[in-house]
């Protein structure tokens, strides 16, 4: 055979970070089953993350949360043309693996499960398909594009309809990225440092004052007033896991969270859409929590 | 000098926002009405098609944009913004509805998910070679003659030769996304065509 006109190569890091920049201003819901899938891209889910149980009943039901059983990614898969993400333990690469070989289109190496390893998360440039990590400041966040991830996501509290942690990650990461991008030359040494995180990204930040790819946020969204709030703070898409699902009416919350995400500059389409929703998931005061998921990781 | 819009209902807007301004034209992020009723053009962004033929409907764009386009209206759509522009959408839902502006046939998806997605040195009339990055890319299965082919691709999966970057009139469309190369270059094709 002759050598093709046009070369190409797959699994670059400009195509994996390039499909996190094709999901900016959308949002991506959480769904356990075909059903929820449809219901999902019906109402203008930029994409799916397909689970077996959503954060909120990961929370109330305890044990082990694992990777989901991929005869329902598959089903997934097969209900929606949006893409399809799903998640795989921290550190747990052996799910990563087997996620890849089902063709999701993104693996969210995830706190919401039961990490596998307490040390080491998973060396995700050995992958062709793109991962996405969360993280509660910048320097967790450039520890995991260091490993290869290609999308970070603010952590929130998953699973508790409340978004005060979610706020606190993103003014976090946020206040963290306009001190690095201010500081002079000298100074990121030890910035680098205290950030815990590899010096070339640390000077990649400084010199760009934003992260080296797109920053969404999750955990605790659960109102088209809440994606309204994060966006202005900075976050590029929103993840609504329970949010959605355990509303009175999921089918009228995806649409108006899709829609306040999309209009989130302007109050008077976030009021016509949060009119007479029904209401939001019940949610939980965060100090009242047994289990903080967004401690797992580092 | 030209006033260029963006449509800014989801998708990569701000790389488009990059290019166009590196070209010194007046950059406008289209959500409303009034907003394309102020462009003299308007680039349909990458995205999730289905996304934004959705927001499309809800914000009242959707009529007044086709009508626009049945005029003569210049607009240049990259994958999400090609599958809109199409007359034809095939494997998308059952549902889903694109604005007949070129004369091509997409197949959504085309060639294959995530993992297939790729980078490929394209060769543009005119223009030299681009860097073409495909994501989920949408694959132009067929075309009539009066679209004007301005780079073609061989993905090696021995179905030949097919359109990437197509034209119809002042109606653009490209399979994959300049806008993530940091190439200027086609965009500029298109303002200068204004």
């Amino acid at each position: 055979m002759s050598p093709s006109k046009n070369p190409a190569t797959t699994g670059t890091a400009l195509v994996k970070r390039g499909l996190a920049d094709m999901l900016r201003g959308g949002v991506i819901m959480d769904v356990v089953n075909p059903e929820q899938a449809k219901i999902a891209e019906d109402a203008g889910a930029v994409a799916v993350m397909a689970l077996e149980r959503v954060p909120a009943d990961i929370r109330r039901d305890g044990g082990v949360a694992r990777m989901s059983d991929p005869l329902m990614i598959q089903e997934i898969q097969a209900a929606v043309t949006i893409p399809v993400m799903a998640k795989a333990r921290i550190g747990h690469f052996a799910e990563a693996q087997i996620l890849q070989a089902l063709d999701v289109d993104y693996i969210d190496e995830s706190e919401v499960l039961t990490p596998a390893d307490e040390e080491n998360h998973i060396d995700k440039w050995a992958f062709t398909v793109p991962f996405v990590c969360g993280a509660t400041n910048l320097g967790e966040a450039l520890r995991r594009i260091g490993e290869g991830a290609c999308l970070i996501r603010s952590k929130g509290e998953a699973g508790t309809g409340n978004v005060v942690e979610a706020v606190r990650h993103l003014r976090t990461i946020n206040a963290q990225m306009r001190r690095l991008h201010s500081a002079d030359a000298n100074e990121l040494f030890a910035l680098a440092k205290d950030l815990q995180a590899p010096l070339p990204l640390v000077q990649e930040v400084a010199q760009s004052g934003k992260l080296p790819v797109p920053l969404f946020c999750a955990g605790g969204i659960s109102t088209p007033a809440d994606a309204s709030l994060v966006l202005q703070l900075g976050a590029e898409a929103v993840f609504v896991g329970s949010g959605i699902f355990k509303s009175e009416d999921p089918t009228r919350m995806a649409r108006a969270i899709v829609e306040a995400t999309t209009h989130f500059q302007d109050p008077e389409v976030v009021a016509k859409v949060s009119t007479g929703l029904g209401s939001a998931m019940k949610g939980w005061e965060t100090s009242s929590l047994e289990l903080r998921l967004a401690e797992r990781g580092w | 000098m030209k006033r260029v819009g963006v449509l800014a209902l989801q998708g990569d807007v701000g790389e488009h926002v990059t290019m166009l301004e590196s070209l010194e034209s007046v950059v406008v992020k289209v959500r409303t009405i009034e907003q394309l009723e102020s462009v003299d053009a308007l680039v349909l962004p990458g995205g999730e098609s289905t996304t934004i033929a959705h927001l499309l409907e809800t914000s009242g764009l959707r009529d007044v944009l086709g009508e626009k386009l049945r005029s003569g209206f210049p607009v240049f759509g990259t994958c999400a913004g090609l599958i809109l522009l199409s007359s034809e959408v095939l494997d998308g839902r059952a549902d889903q509805w694109s604005y007949g502006a070129l004369a091509v046939s997409i197949r959504r998806n085309g060639y294959g998910r995530q993992t297939a997605s790729f980078e490929s040195p394209i060769e543009v009339k005119g223009v030299g070679s681009v860097s073409g990055v495909f994501i989920r890319a949408p694959r132009i299965v067929a075309w009539e003659e009066r679209v004007e082919v301005l780079a073609t691709l061989d993905h090696g999966d021995g179905r030949g030769e097919h359109p990437v970057f197509v034209r119809q009139g002042n109606v653009w469309g490209a399979a994959f996304h300049p806008e993530l190369a940091g190439d200027p270059r086609l965009h500029r094709l298109f303002v200068d065509s204004l």
